[in-house]
């Protein structure tokens, strides 16, 4: 169908009026463009949410102890739920999906009182008390020492792991933190590790903020005995943490006491739950895109449609010329389909290459970390491209077809009459 | 070559009917240049669209080198057009951004024959009416004559067996017209069947058989001495 004749002949026909052809395809090229980066910016402010949400293992929970509303086996209701150590070991026996329990205590924190001090020097962090394999489910880059180990939750040492920030605020530049001690809340802990949030984009800060300490020692040291501030709880890759969270509460509730029907006792948050929705919300976005970038394609759509119209029109005479000196409909017809496609494709194609070229300026701009939050490296990918590709020929086809049908139907007669 | 036998045509005309064309039977044998004169109303267009195949009796038979001529789709109508049939328009209707060699080679074009081929024959055919030193120019760059010889050469590149003509000379000088004549003539010596539609009538007078129609009707068929346009130039 496609041979060196038809395609002189096209390009014969569009150089015709190249004026007209330029604006005409600039109208597929705009709207492919538009299309192209919407999905990319989409993508950009998909991946860089999930780098800002993805630190923390996303098969994950958080769970905690509210109050009562229901009276149960004589205790009254609005009693305090506190969460015990106990709670770990029946967890762990009962629920075997569950990859890692982690019972945590935390003091302080954003917005607290200076709880802090080093020298002259103090601050306000958040301390917490935490077991070794809190780092399997909150990664960490452990820039000087070590975290957290079996023998300082046995032997309740005094030790901490301080972040980034903590070093900032309580050490002068240049000074090693390891192996110097910083006072919290009057008791006197020996640094031996600082770390970083791993690949962190957004709450940096936040998290370069914090002391972890061993969860014995903070029980003791702060008097929790052997109370848990709440259990982070992550499970194996096959179970879903969602599924299991019905399981756990029950668990907590026979645990602790409360009634069965009691909603409010414990509370939770289901990390994979909300990543769920996030995800949920970009592919509405992506569908958006694909939407906003199809309807203003659409238009250029429209804008070929209506120039092939003007053109079969202008070209009534040539068309019963054309089929005077044995052209058959479907030669005609062709002619007209594949003038518009190669109009459609031509410039749509041009439109992904500039597209491609202002994302590849953006991220060059943004740099490879990503210098705007919840924003990085806007891209697009293969199954992009053939989409878009996709959508041009389904393009180029519609904006041919009124056109082409209309051109046969003119008789050749008709067509030669028009002077 | 050609037989028609009492063919009809009318028109819709809103709610009246217009009866262009009201019983014609005639025949045109190979070889002969005829002229269909006849002032404008008479249907001689109308007859020449449906002997060219791009109009359909409504009744009668037309029949062409054997060929029955009837319920023909548009695909088939265009095959037969492209192999039986040479258009020569008044306008020359030559497409413009074309040029004369394109022009010439678009039947064959249309019958699928090779590009060097068609190149070859499309020239044979400029130099035929001699314009092969005119070749790559579009039509925009010809005088009215060259862009009808450009035509003629177009008409006959896919080698038809009749030529039809449709007030070729209409829109040419005299001088002009009796040069495209005596092309005309030159073709039909060579044993080419050749049909013109005219209403001049020293035009008429170059074609050895006029045919006259009124009203619809052929009130007029005779044989007449042809004047040879070269005498004229």
């Amino acid at each position: 169908m496609f041979n060196k004749e038809r395609w002189s002949e096209i390009l014969e026909a569009l150089n015709a009026n190249r004026f007209r052809t330029l604006l005409t395809a600039f109208g597929v090229f705009w709207g492919i463009l538009i299309l192209v980066l919407l999905l990319a910016l989409t993508n950009g402010l998909r991946k860089g949410v999930s780098a800002d949400f993805g630190n923390f293992a996303s098969n994950s929970m958080f769970i905690w102890g509210q109050s009562t509303s229901k009276p149960y086996k004589g205790l009254p209701k609005g009693r305090r739920v506190q969460l015990k150590i106990d709670d770990a070991a029946a967890l762990r026996e009962q629920v075997p999906e569950l990859k890692i329990i982690s019972p945590r205590n935390q003091l302080g924190g954003y917005q607290g009182a200076n709880n802090v001090t080093r020298k002259e020097k103090t601050g306000a962090f958040s301390v917490s008390g935490d077991y070794p394999e809190f780092i399997e489910q909150e990664p960490m880059d452990i820039t000087a020492g070590r975290f957290l180990s079996y023998s300082d939750i046995e032997e309740k040492r005094k030790i901490a792991v301080i972040g980034k920030d903590v070093v900032k605020g309580l050490f002068d530049y240049g000074e090693e933190p390891v192996g110097e001690y910083i006072e919290i809340n009057g008791v006197n802990f020996m640094v031996v590790g600082v770390f970083q949030a791993a690949n962190s984009n957004g709450n940096e800060e936040e998290e370069a903020n914090t002391i972890f300490i061993p969860f014995t020692t903070f029980s003791q040291a702060f008097n929790r005995g052997d109370n848990v501030g709440f259990f982070a709880l992550t499970a194996f890759d096959e179970t879903s943490i969602t599924e299991l969270k019905p399981r756990i509460i029950e668990i907590l509730k026979t645990q602790r006491t409360i009634h069965p029907d009691d909603e409010r006792a414990v509370g939770n948050f289901d990390r994979a739950e909300a990543f769920g929705r996030i995800t949920g919300l970009f592919d509405i976005l992506t569908l958006v895109g694909y939407i906003v970038g199809g309807l203003i394609l659409l238009s250029g759509v429209i804008g070929i449609i209506n120039i092939m119209l003007i053109v079969v029109k202008e070209r009534t005479k040539e068309i019963g010329v054309r089929r005077a000196l044995g052209a058959s409909p479907w030669n005609v017809r062709s002619q007209i389909l594949q003038e518009s496609m190669v109009l459609t494709l031509i410039s749509g194609m041009f439109g992904i290459a500039v597209a491609s070229g202002v994302i590849w300026v953006m991220n060059y701009a943004l740099g490879p970390s990503g210098a705007v939050e919840n924003f990085a490296n806007p891209s697009v990918n293969v199954t992009v491209a053939l989409v878009a590709l996709g959508i041009l020929i389904v393009a180029g086809l519609l904006a041919g077809l009124i056109p082409a049908v209309k051109a046969t139907q003119i008789k050749p007669i008709d067509a030669l009459r028009i002077e | 070559m050609i037989e028609i036998q009492n063919l009809h045509k009318s028109y819709q005309m809103g709610s009246n009917s217009l009866h262009v064309l009201k019983g014609i039977d005639f025949s045109v044998k190979e070889g002969e240049l005829v002229s269909i004169m006849g002032s404008s109303g008479s249907g001689k267009s109308t007859l020449l669209n449906i002997l060219g195949m791009l109009d359909e009796a409504d009744e009668g038979s037309y029949d062409l080198d054997g060929v029955l001529i009837k319920n023909l789709n548009e695909k088939i109508a265009a095959q037969y057009r492209n192999k039986f049939l040479g258009f020569i328009f008044q306008s020359f209707n030559l497409i413009n951004y074309k040029n004369a060699l394109d022009n010439v080679s678009m039947p064959l074009y249309y019958q699928g024959v090779k590009r060097s081929e068609r190149t070859d024959k499309a020239m044979h055919y400029l130099e035929k009416v001699g314009l092969a030193q005119w070749a790559h120019h579009l039509p925009s760059e010809l005088s009215g004559g060259q862009k009808q010889r450009v035509a003629i050469a177009r008409a006959l590149a896919s080698d038809p067996k009749v030529l039809l003509a449709d007030e070729p000379t209409g829109a040419l000088d005299t001088k002009t017209s009796y040069e495209v004549m005596e092309l005309i003539q030159g073709i039909n010596d060579e044993g080419k069947t050749i049909l013109v539609v005219t209403h001049e009538p020293d035009i008429a007078e170059m074609t050895k058989r006029i045919v006259n129609l009124k009203d619809g009707r052929i009130i007029d068929d005779t044989l007449v001495n042809q004047v040879k346009a070269s005498t004229h130039v």
